[in-house]
């Protein structure tokens, strides 16, 4: 009786641990200081009430210009695991201010997905950019849902309404969801509340920023819609000669759920997806930890790109998170450039947003604002 | 929803299941066992993780 008493009690003391470790990790408050440019803040629920109240209840920051133009949307967090992503969406909430259209602006599309890392991937429950203050802490994030908020997977997924088969986890997967479902499980509910947004604000582009395994073959790209390839094609080329390589692809007709196909055919938007390296999620990576996910260097990672079996170039160097950030950054500033020149009545000026040499030069710690010594009025969490 | 709670009903059972069993067993080395088994399902039951 004693040895069994003994055991239980080890037994529960992993539990208490292990426990507020997750607790811990599911609900780190991430503060936004909302910049100068952001006239108001909504709810996703505003759009879609049935999402009122669930985890996916995000926050819409909204930037208006003086000037009447176009609408753009952008997605952080689609995939909470590719933090480049919800950084550079930190940056326009915190920084940008319009000087023509109106831009929404969403940090944590799967908001849920950020409140759980991947089972047995051993990946850091947080992760920290450094600023002048200090650091500001963010939640690491998966590719999929909670299953605490959805639960269970089914065993195949049948995509709505297409109903083509795809994989059963990625039911929970904000990138196979769209255009959603009213009556749908909680990450099809999210999709179709992103798409009431569309519709009823008249967003004219949807920008969904991801990160990519350099073993993945859509990397270093711009992925469009058939809509959008004549933006696409002019910034990848500008940016090309200008900046950094950036390619651009075609989204395919029959591959369903993603955003670049089903925003363009279930709306009047044009969706555009960036990508940009993240060696942090290549399957022959080292060790998984928070200074790979910032850096960007493995060494294992290296030596596969010697064997020719990566679709980008890795050096000791490796992807800095800055580099990411700024490619975003940079590729976001671009799109709109070509796109308000060819829309001139639908055009967006945004302002106050860096360009990729400035952010790899003060670091993406430079533009985040500290919550401490600001107006508790501005400071939202995500 | 209804699946949902059903899956959270199986848990539970499964949970007094390996639970009964431990409270039974002879061997320390089947109670180790059954400690650590039961840990993801009380973690689920217990919405942590």
């Amino acid at each position: 009786m004693i040895r069994k008493t003994i055991i239980i009690t080890l037994g529960l003391i992993l539990l208490v641990f292990s426990g507020l470790s997750f607790y811990k990790s599911r609900h780190l408050k991430e503060p936004v200081v909302i910049g100068p440019g952001v006239t108001q803040v909504k709810k996703l629920s505003e759009y879609f009430p049935a999402i009122k109240g669930s985890a996916n209840d995000a926050n819409v920051y909204v930037l208006e210009g003086a000037k009447k133009g176009g609408a753009l949307l952008v997605l952080g967090g689609s995939h909470p695991e590719e933090p480049a992503a919800r950084l550079t969406t930190w940056i326009l909430t915190e920084n940008a201010t319009l000087e023509q259209g109106r831009i929404f602006v969403v940090n944590s599309a799967n908001r849920s997905a950020t409140t759980v890392t991947r089972p047995s991937g051993a990946y850091p429950a947080s992760y920290t950019i450094k600023t002048d203050w200090g650091g500001q802490t963010f939640r690491m994030g998966d590719r999929w849902a909670n299953p605490l908020d959805q639960w269970p997977d089914p065993e195949v997924y049948i995509h709505y309404p297409t109903r083509q088969n795809l994989a059963y986890m990625d039911i929970r997967n904000l990138n196979r969801t769209w255009p959603g479902r009213a009556n749908g499980t909680l990450t099809e509910k999210t999709c179709y509340a992103l798409v009431e947004l569309i519709k009823k604000e008249n967003v004219d582009i949807v920008i969904d920023l991801h990160e990519a395994e350099l073993q993945y073959p859509v990397i270093s790209t711009i992925v469009s819609h058939q809509k959008g390839l004549d933006v696409a094609a002019m910034a990848s080329m500008v940016l090309s000669d200008e900046e950094f390589k950036m390619g651009m692809e075609k989204s395919p007709l029959e591959l369903h759920g993603l955003s670049h196909r089903e925003i363009g055919d279930h709306t009047n938007a044009v969706p555009l997806l960036f990508e940009t390296p993240e060696p942090f999620l290549d399957a022959t990576r080292g060790r998984t930890d928070e200074k790979l996910l910032l850096e960007g260097k493995d060494e294992f990672v290296v030596r596969a790109g010697k064997r020719g079996l990566l679709f980008e170039k890795i050096d000791e160097k490796g992807w800095p998170i800055d580099v990411r950030v700024g490619r975003h950054c940079s590729t976001i500033l671009q799109v709109l450039d070509v796109w308000s020149q060819d829309h001139a009545d639908k055009a967006v000026a945004l302002r106050n947003v860096p360009k990729y040499d400035e952010v790899i030069k003060k670091g993406t710690g430079a533009f985040l604002r500290d919550p401490s010594k600001a107006d508790p009025k501005l400071i939202y969490y995500e | 929803m209804i699946i949902t709670i059903l899956y959270y009903l199986l848990v539970a059972f499964v949970v007094f299941l390996m639970g009964w069993n431990l409270l039974k067993s002879k061997k320390w080395q089947e109670e180790v066992l059954y400690v650590i088994v039961l840990l993801p399902f009380l973690l689920r039951l217990l919405r942590l993780k």
